[in-house]
């Protein structure tokens, strides 16, 4: 009862953040929904158990991605408001669609039965704590966790060459 | 009524569709960056719903590294946007025209 009433709520919550940061002219209109989303994405892990995602969420994309996202936009601007006037003839219509044509191939696909090699185990939350996920990543999956760090080293070091290397003469 | 993990894919589903029409619809390269995030976090929904049903970790470990590669993927999108715009003064797509035919 109490997951259906937190659901209901937090369902509301992050369809209305998503549909803002589309809707929004101001991208700080569009950052803070997005914020709002993941916040109530963060709740959803809570209830399916995952609380150490959960936590991950909130201090990783609701904290860091969102204030890298308001720094970008405070070096941008946000006073350019953007038109709403489309130049590409069928951007619109062609986009409505497609979102549409999607929308109904996942409703089709959520409607089938997907046979899985495991039987379900219902409707019991698993037990989503620091202790569970570090036995699984540090055991069966090291490797990958290895890579993700050399994944972050690539990135950290493509960001800085993007800030520092510029091309002086280069206007166009 | 119990909630079951269904219910968390169907809301997912409707967060990466709207997702996906921000990123068609949208010109301002920052929103459709925000879009592709919301996109990427629908998805890590549906793993955790996926693992409850399941009953496995495993799909709490496949969101930790979909956050790691997304983080990456913030660091050098924006850093990407900030080189354009300090060449283009723009952000917005549609006027980065420059490898048009």
């Amino acid at each position: 009862m109490v997951e259906l009433v937190l659901f209901i709520i937090f369902a509301v919550a992050a369809v209305f953040g998503a549909v803002t940061m589309i809707w929004a002219r101001n991208p700080v209109y569009s950052a803070m929904g997005l914020m709002l989303t993941m916040f109530s994405i963060a709740v959803f892990y809570v209830s399916n158990g995952a609380h150490f995602i959960a936590a991950v969420q909130v201090i990783i994309y609701a904290g860091a991605v969102m204030t890298l996202f308001l720094f970008v936009i405070m070096l941008i601007g946000v006073d350019k408001a953007e038109s709403r006037t489309e130049n590409l003839p069928l951007q619109r219509p062609v986009a409505l669609a497609l979102m549409i044509l999607f929308g109904a191939g996942v409703v089709i696909a959520g409607r089938s039965a997907w046979v899985t090699g495991i039987t379900p185990a219902g409707t019991v939350p698993v037990n989503g704590s620091i202790e569970q996920i570090g036995d699984k990543l540090f055991n069966e999956w090291l490797l990958p966790f290895e890579v993700t760090a050399l994944l972050l080293i690539i990135a950290a070091a493509g960001a800085i060459a993007l800030a520092f290397f510029r091309d002086e003469e280069g206007q166009g | 009524m119990t909630v079951t993990p269904g219910w968390y894919m169907a809301l997912a589903a409707v967060l990466f569709v709207i997702g996906t029409g921000g990123m068609l619809l949208r010109r301002n390269a920052l929103v459709m960056f925000m879009s592709v995030e919301l996109m990427l976090n629908a998805v890590n929904l549906t793993f955790v719903a996926a693992g409850r049903e399941l009953g496995v970790v495993e799909g709490q470990l496949a969101v930790l590294f979909v956050m790691v590669v997304a983080a990456a993927e913030v660091v050098v999108g924006l850093a990407i946007i900030v080189a354009v715009f300090r060449r283009r003064k723009t952000a917005s797509v549609d006027e980065l025209s420059g490898l048009k035919g």
